[in-house]
Order: C-alpha cells, then sequence, then structure tokens
C-alpha cells in the first residue's frame, strides 16, 4: 500500500454510500460453524455494531474483515474492490484491539506513527500526522510515556490513535471499552462516538454489551450462534424486536406466549382483538408499556387487566413490579417511583405496544 | 504466603538448608581457596598466599589457546543453534507440518540424553560421512547439540508473545517480514539473550560431546582434563577460580539486565493488563 | 493468519538440519549395533549378537547394574538434599527467597569438570578432607576410601545434579496455590499431615521430573568414574567409551550405547 494522499477525504466514498459488503461469509473451525451465510452491508460514515453474547461469533467476523482469519466461504468487498483475498497489512483497515496490543517496547509517540514508519513515509509527514493524532485523543503530554506507564484509558487513547492516524476506510474496534471501569467507559463511549462524527470515519465495533451498542450506534446487527438475528437502528430494533431472542437481548420484556383465534389475540388473563391467521403467538410487551391506571377506565386501544402485586425492585426513578395476573403469569412492570405497593391493580397497556415476535 | 502457618519459623529446616548450601558450595571455596596457596592443593589449612599459580597460568600459553579455541566454538554455536532454534521455535508455534511431533522430542533429545550417546552418534556420522575430526567438527557438534537449548528458551519466549501484538502490526500496515524484525524480535529479546548466554556458558563447558568431535586442537575443558590425568596442579585451581569468577560475572549481568528491562517494561505492562482486565 | 511461504521458511531449515545431523546419526547408532566387527574392521552383517554378547557377559552385567546402584543412588540422595532444601525456600525463606534461589543456580553455572576436579582435590589421600581430619588429630594415616570408589562418584554426583533435582521441586513447590494449604489446615489436618495428603502430592510432577533428569544423566555419565572413581567406580558409559577407543569394537559399544538410550527414553515416557 503506498502513502496516503494529503487528503484522504477526497478517497473516501460519499456519506451514506455502500462501503463494505460482507456476501454470504461462513466460517468453519473444524467441525464448529461459527459463522453462518452471514450477509450484511456497512455504508460510508455509518457506526455500525456487532453485538452479540461470547461465542456468537462477532470477533471472528471482524477478524475476518481485518484479515487474520479466512472464510471459509463467501466473498468481502469494500469500495468496489475485494477484500479478503488481500492480506492484513494491504487493507484499509485498521483495528482497536481488545486488549490494546500495545506494543510494550515502544513508546506511545513510536507507537502511533508505526503504521506510517512501515509504510516508508516521508519523516516530516509521520511527525505532523502522529501530532495531529495524539492532540486528537488528548494524549500530546503521554507521547514519550512507554505502554506500561499509561493508565487503561490512556491506552485505549493510544491505540486509537495509532490507528487513526493511518487514515482507514474502515475502523474496526473489538471490545475497546470492556477493560475498563464503568465511569471511564461512559466517558470513553462520549468521546468515541463525538470522534466518529468529526472525523466521519467508518466504524465496526463489536460488543455483548446492549446498552452500549444502543447509545453508540446507527445500527445494531445483532448475532445469534453465527447467524445475523436482526439488523436495524437502535430504535427500530427496541421498539419492534423481530424476534423473541432480540426483544429478549436488547432490554428487558414480557413475553406472551398465546394464540389469535377469530382475530382475537389470548396470552393467558389477557386478551385483546388482533387481525392476523388463527395459531399460537407470541408477543413481546416491554415492562414499562404497562402502566397502573388508577381510575379503573381505559381508552379504546386499550388492554387492561387486574393482577397482585408480588415483589417490589427500587431502581431510583423508577421501579420495576412483579405482577400476578393469575394462573402463575408473571409480568414485569415498569413505573415511575411511587412508594410501597402491595395487593390488587388495575393495570393497562396499548394494544400496540404488543409486538409480535416469531420464537 | 498470608497464611501464619506457612511462613512458621522452622529452625530444623533453616539448618538442614544451611547444611544443604554448605554442600553445595563447599567445593568451589576450596577450589578458589587453594587457588592461593603457596604449598599447592591438599593440607591443612591452606597457609601462604600466594598468586604464584595465576602468574604461571598466565604464562601457559596452551591454556590460552585452548580459551582461544573454546571461545571460538561456543561464539559460533551460539550463532549457530539461535539461528536454527528460533526457526524451530518459530515453527514448533505456528507451523503444522508432518513430523511435528517427532520433531519436537528428536531436538529435545540432546538436552536428555547423556552426553556421551550424542557425541558417540556424531563421532559415527563424522566417521560415515568421512569428515577430518578438528575444531569444526565440535562446533558442529555444540552447534547441534544445543538446538534443543536454543529452541526451549525461544519457545518458550513465544508462548508468552501476544499474538495480538503481531495482528496488529499487520493490520498497521508492516509486512510480514517487518513485523518479525519490528514486533517479533524485539519481544524475544530477553529470551534470546537467555538463550544466547546458556548456550555459550554449555558450550565453554562441554566435555562429552567434545570427547569424541576433537581434533588435534583442544578446548578449555579438554585441555584441563588432559592436565588432570597427569596429575593435580594449582594452576589448574587458578584457571576453575578464573572460569567461576567470569560465570559468576555473566550471572550478575544477567540479572542486572534481565531485572532492568522487565522493572521496566513488561512486567508492569503485565500486570497493568491483569488489573485492567 | 501466517502464510505457507513463512511456515516453510521457518520449518524447512531445521528439519532438514536435525533430520541430517540428529535423526541420521541416532539411526546410525542403532545400525552399528547391529554390525559386527571381523578382524579390526567393521563389517555391515546385520545380526544380533552384540545385544547377546551384552545380556549374556557377566562383566558387562555387573557394570550396568553398579552403574543402575550408582544412579539410584545419586537421584536418592539428590532428593534428600533438594527436596527439604525447595521446602524451606518455597515456604520459610521469607524476603530472602530470591536470593537464596539465586544461590542455588549459582553452582549449575559453573563448569562440570571444575566442580569435579574440585571433589578430587578434597577427597584425596593427601587431600584437603585427609589433611582436615589430622590437623583435628582424628586420623593419623591418610584414609584412602575417600577417593576412587563408588562412594567418591555418587558424591560428586550428588553434589552435580542436587541444584538439578531442586529446580523443578521448587517450581511445583510454588505453584501450588497457597489457600489449598490453608483450606487443608481450615479442615483439621496438621502441618504433618498436610504435607503427606496435599503439598507432596502436589509437588509430585516436579521431583519425578528432578528425579529422572538426575537419574538419566548418571547413568551416562563417563566422566565421574574417570575423575573420582577408579576401577571399581567403573560405569557402564566408561564401557562405551573403551569399546570406542582402544578396545575398537563400535557395534559392541553402539548396542550398550542403544541399552542406555532405550532406559533413558522408557524412563521419560513414565515419568
Amino acid at each position: 500500500m503506498s502513502a496516503s494522499p494529503a487528503n484522504p477525504a477526497q478517497e473516501l466514498p460519499a456519506e451514506g454510500a455502500e462501503l463494505l459488503e460482507v456476501r454470504n461469509i461462513a466460517k468453519r473451525f473444524g467441525a464448529v460453524d461459527v459463522l453462518k451465510n452471514i450477509s450484511l452491508n456497512i455504508a460510508s460514515g455509518e457506526f455500525l455494531t456487532l453485538l452479540g453474547e461470547s461465542g456468537s461469533g462477532k470477533t471472528t467476523l471482524l477478524r475476518l474483515i481485518a484479515g487474520f482469519e479466512q472464510p471459509s466461504s463467501g466473498e468481502i468487498w469494500m469500495g468496489g474492490a475485494r477484500l479478503d483475498v488481500l492480506p492484513p497489512y494491504k487493507r484499509r483497515v485498521n483495528t482497536v484491539f481488545q486488549n490494546y496490543a500495545l506494543f510494550p517496547h515502544l513508546s506511545a509517540r513510536d507507537n502511533v506513527a508505526y503504521g506510517l514508519r512501515v509504510k516508508n513515509t516521508p519523516g516530516r509527514e509521520i511527525n505532523g500526522r502522529v501530532e495531529e493524532a495524539l492532540r486528537m485523543v488528548k494524549m500530546l503530554d503521554f507521547a514519550a510515556n512507554r505502554p506500561s506507564k499509561l493508565s487503561g484509558g490512556q491506552q485505549q487513547r493510544i491505540a486509537l490513535a495509532r490507528a487513526l492516524v493511518n487514515r482507514p476506510q474502515l475502523l474496526l474496534l473489538d471490545e475497546p471499552l470492556s477493560a475498563l471501569d464503568a465511569n471511564l467507559r461512559k466517558q470513553m463511549q462520549s468521546e468515541l462516538k463525538s470522534l466518529q462524527r468529526e472525523i466521519g470515519i467508518t466504524f465496526l465495533f463489536v460488543t455483548h454489551d446492549q446498552e452500549e451498542a444502543m447509545a453508540l450506534s446507527d445500527r445494531i446487527a445483532l448475532l445469534r450462534d453465527g447467524a445475523l438475528e436482526q439488523v436495524a437502528s437502535p430504535r427500530e430494533i427496541y421498539a419492534h424486536p423481530a424476534t423473541a431472542y432480540t426483544a429478549q437481548f436488547i432490554g428487558q420484556t414480557n413475553l406472551l406466549r398465546g394464540e389469535i383465534r377469530g382475530s382475537i389475540a389470548t396470552c393467558g388473563a389477557l386478551r385483546w382483538p388482533l387481525e392476523g391467521t388463527d395459531g399460537p403467538a407470541m408477543f413481546s410487551l416491554r415492562p414499562e408499556a404497562i402502566r397502573i391506571c388508577t381510575d379503573g377506565k381505559r381508552q379504546t386501544n386499550e388492554v387492561k387487566f387486574r393482577a397482585t402485586v408480588r415483589q417490589q425492585f427500587y431502581g431510583g426513578s423508577s421501579e420495576l413490579l412483579e405482577v400476578d395476573c393469575g394462573n402463575g403469569q408473571t409480568l414485569r412492570v415498569r413505573v415511575p417511583a411511587r412508594g410501597p405497593l402491595t395487593g390488587e391493580h388495575d393495570f393497562v397497556f396499548s394494544m400496540a405496544e404488543a409486538i409480535r415476535v416469531q420464537e | 504466603m498470608s497464611a501464619n502457618s506457612t511462613s512458621r519459623r522452622a529452625p530444623l529446616l533453616a539448618l538442614y538448608a544451611v547444611f544443604v548450601f554448605a554442600f553445595i558450595y563447599s567445593p568451589i571455596v576450596v577450589l578458589v581457596l587453594y587457588s592461593f596457596n603457596r604449598d599447592g592443593v591438599g593440607g591443612f589449612p591452606p597457609r601462604h598466599f600466594t598468586l604464584n599459580w595465576y602468574t604461571q597460568l598466565f604464562a601457559d600459553s596452551s591454556i590460552w589457546d585452548s580459551v582461544l579455541n573454546s571461545l571460538m566454538v561456543a561464539a559460533g554455536s551460539v550463532a549457530l543453534s539461535l539461528t536454527l532454534g528460533l526457526l524451530a521455535a518459530l515453527a514448533l508455534d505456528r507451523a503444522d507440518f508432518p513430523g511435528k511431533a517427532l520433531f519436537r522430542r528428536l531436538v529435545l533429545l540432546p538436552l536428555i540424553l547423556p552426553g556421551i550417546i550424542t557425541g558417540l552418534s556424531l563421532l559415527m556420522f563424522a566417521v560415515f560421512a568421512g569428515v577430518q575430526l578438528r575444531l569444526l567438527t565440535v562446533f558442529w557438534g555444540h552447534g547441534t547439540a544445543l538446538i534443543s537449548v536454543a529452541t526451549t528458551e525461544l519457545f518458550a519466549g513465544l508462548q508468552k508473545l501476544d499474538r495480538a501484538q503481531e495482528e496488529a502490526s499487520l493490520d498497521l500496515g508492516a509486512t510480514p517480514w517487518q513485523t518479525f524484525w519490528r514486533i517479533t524480535l524485539p519481544n524475544l529479546k530477553l529470551s534470546l539473550i537467555a538463550a544466547a548466554l546458556l548456550i555459550f556458558t554449555l558450550s565453554m563447558d562441554e566435555i562429552a560431546v567434545t570427547f569424541f568431535l576433537i581434533g588435534r586442537d583442544n578446548t578449555l575443558p579438554l585441555e584441563i582434563w588432559a592436565r588432570l590425568r597427569l596429575g593435580i596442579t594449582p594452576e589448574i585451581n587458578a584457571i576453575s577460580t578464573l572460569i567461576f569468577a567470569v560465570s559468576v560475572a555473566l550471572i550478575v549481568i544477567w540479572y542486572r539486565l534481565r531485572a532492568r528491562s522487565l522493572g521496566d517494561r513488561s512486567q508492569e505492562f503485565l500486570e497493568q493488563l491483569g488489573e485492567t482486565s | 493468519m501466517y502464510s505457507r511461504a513463512y511456515k516453510s521458511v521457518v520449518s524447512v531449515p531445521p528439519l532438514l538440519w536435525v533430520a541430517a545431523f540428529l535423526l541420521l546419526p541416532y539411526a546410525l547408532m542403532f545400525a552399528h549395533s547391529l554390525w559386527a566387527v571381523r578382524e579390526g574392521i567393521i563389517v555391515h552383517h546385520w545380526n544380533l549378537n552384540n545385544y547377546k554378547t551384552l545380556f549374556t557377559n557377566p562383566v558387562y552385567l555387573e557394570v550396568l547394574s553398579r552403574t543402575l546402584r550408582i544412579a539410584a543412588s545419586v537421584t536418592i540422595c539428590s532428593i534428600l538434599l533438594g527436596y527439604p532444601l525447595a521446602y524451606y525456600l518455597a515456604f520459610h525463606a521469607g524476603t530472602r527467597k530470591e536470593l537464596l534461589y539465586q544461590l542455588v543456580i549459582v553452582p549449575l553455572w559453573v563448569s562440570y569438570l571444575v566442580r569435579g576436579y574440585a571433589w578430587k582435590t578434597i577427597l584425596g589421600s593427601d587431600g584437603v578432607l585427609n589433611g582436615f581430619l589430622q590437623y583435628l588429630h582424628l586420623t593419623h594415616e591418610p584414609v584412602g576410601f575417600f577417593l576412587y570408589s563408588p562412594f567418591a562418584v555418587v558424591l560428586m554426583l550428588t553434589h552435580i545434579y542436587t541444584p538439578f533435582v531442586f529446580l523443578p521441586i521448587y517450581a511445583a513447590l510454588e505453584h501450588i496455590p497457597r489457600p489449598l494449604l490453608e483450606a487443608s489446615q481450615d479442615l483439621g489436618a496438621g502441618s504433618l499431615q498436610t504435607f503427606w495428603r496435599v503439598i507432596l502430592p502436589l509437588s509430585m510432577p516436579g521431583l519425578l521430573a528432578g528425579a529422572t533428569f538426575a537419574f538419566v544423566l548418571s547413568l551416562g555419565d563417563f566422566l565421574a568414574p574417570l575423575l573420582v572413581g577408579g576401577p571399581s567406580g567403573t560405569m557402564i558409559a566408561n564401557v562405551v567409551q573403551s569399546l570406542f577407543g582402544a578396545a575398537f569394537d563400535w557395534p559392541l559399544g553402539a548396542a550398550i550405547s542403544v541399552g542406555i538410550l532405550v532406559i533413558t527414553i522408557s524412563l521419560l515416557f513414565l515419568s
């Protein structure tokens, strides 16, 4: 790969144009299918998160794109050219590693300069770009330190600068925040998000933390056992989960198992009118979609039921109730914090909030 | 070590430890002491301090010829076995090939087998191939036998090396060759130095293999050996004391080096990683 | 992640070298053991006579059994010295642990020959030990049996191999998680019971490794007998050495070597 052009923006595809295309990728390790026929597009400038439990294949997909693994079948294209046939060092893709993988024998500055040096970039240009990258992550003051002298958060920033200084078309981030403690993590999330907006580089972010994924991403690709479960924006995926797994993995939910018969949905004690062919059905109903009905009245599009409060979990601004609708059917209800609550109450939810999901 | 019971004083055990240390060190002490004894080896107590044996030693050209021979063989062995050992360690760490298990065991055999077996096998090979025995055959024998040491040491170093380091390098655009020189080798520095020191020392001290592969020129141990057969002289105490001093100096240098570079970075780095994750 | 070219570059040279200069020589040793000597020339006449001689000639059998006894004695003595030392360092040495550890290592770097020579000067009839005994008036005549005896060989080899035995035992003891010892005591075991039931079993791999090492290397030693052993301390490797030297019967020497090799490898497999 030759030295990067002076103005990388010219080379980048226009915002929103397709940058990366993963076509029918499968990966087997021995007898294990780690990835099964994955197809995914990433638009230029997008912040896309691969979300999944450990073992779901998200890191493997990232490593395939970085070039550390070869797909068993399928292709990866970037900017109109085959990517999967190139060795990692010829890809305009850079990675922020999970434990940063900073070179312990090099200073922070030399770590950042590494990618430019190995490509024989002129010395003056290296200095300028390294300086710029260090300033961007607010690490100019620590440039001379070895990685061992840096805190976890500082190492994280250097790892980011080391990748970004090469002006990659696509930045891969492999659970980059998982090693940080909770407070630092929140702060880095916010910085990462604004940095991405500022420089406009496409981010492919891997995490197992659904809150992090919701907070940062333009779109989330949820992986389950090596297959894509759903790809959508955070709001869409939360409001309209396609499957029971998605509904449970992202946020909390009540999964209602029941049936539709004669345009009536029945789930235990709950019944409401719904168009649809007769047969078994499953619904996701978020706890916050249910409210306590104090006056005993309901709107026309609402479902009312009576239930006994069994448990109450205080959560600061809100509290979570576990209520029993009879016949052992338990629902979780999130209400604004309101003090101790016992006995039977009326609850209502809007019919539109009961999202029909696949099992 | 927090348990009181395990750090309790054990006077009997301590006494025994002192006894073992005395056993380990008494021959060395005797050796050094008598190298300064005018009346030579033996007799008790040593009387009359002298440096005569050392002056005699420094004038003894055949000893110094043998020292030179040993140094050449040792330096050559370090180069040869380190190169092949590094390749072998890389191969064991990252390549799969038929006979890998056999290869791993075979490489280690000279380390585990009594020296005489390896020495004789190499002798038979040399004779079979019609090679004349000389210093070069000793170098060949040492270099081959000590690949075992280089491989073990460097393989251990590679196992500790974080694979993500090399991936990061490739990811940043470095070719595999650049990655090897800029990342893999610097990370192996400690193992390389350790292996080099060990190979050097072992080669300087090797007798069993040398015994069968030597031609007319003697290495230092064989020169000493030849003189021992003629009888004990304090000159040998003197050269042994010097060898001991050099060995100890090498060890001290090695620990200083290791302590510094470890303290400097890798240790702390690893600790920090451990803390954060 | 590593390309095929990378893998061949790193594996082919050491493979070829090891095949040519280790595998082939060892194979040649085996081949020799199946050949014969006729009128001072080695003839490639395949037979098992060398092994037959080895197992029927009482001289060889006696030397072999003495060698095994010496190697066993060295192993036991090294363990008796090395294990308590390792135990002391691992559990009782406190802050001096590191220093003491280095002190055990240092002699490993001191020439084998030099250490052997030191024993020769100590044990000889006009040596340091005899001088010391006469100085104290404990004896009036030099004691002759110190040097040139199986005892001297065992002493010298024990001195050489004690640090070797110490190392793996110490490593094993250090790796025993300390909470296990607390758990054992918590469950009512005394110190001695904790040692027998927890520490000793957990350090067994280290003990076996060290013991195997000491046994195998003593088994094949030919320098200690030459230095301090005398005729009564001759070991099997000395026989091999003389068969390859003055006696010029390489095939028989090779057969004995193969015997040593087989004992060594089977021990390594067992431990």
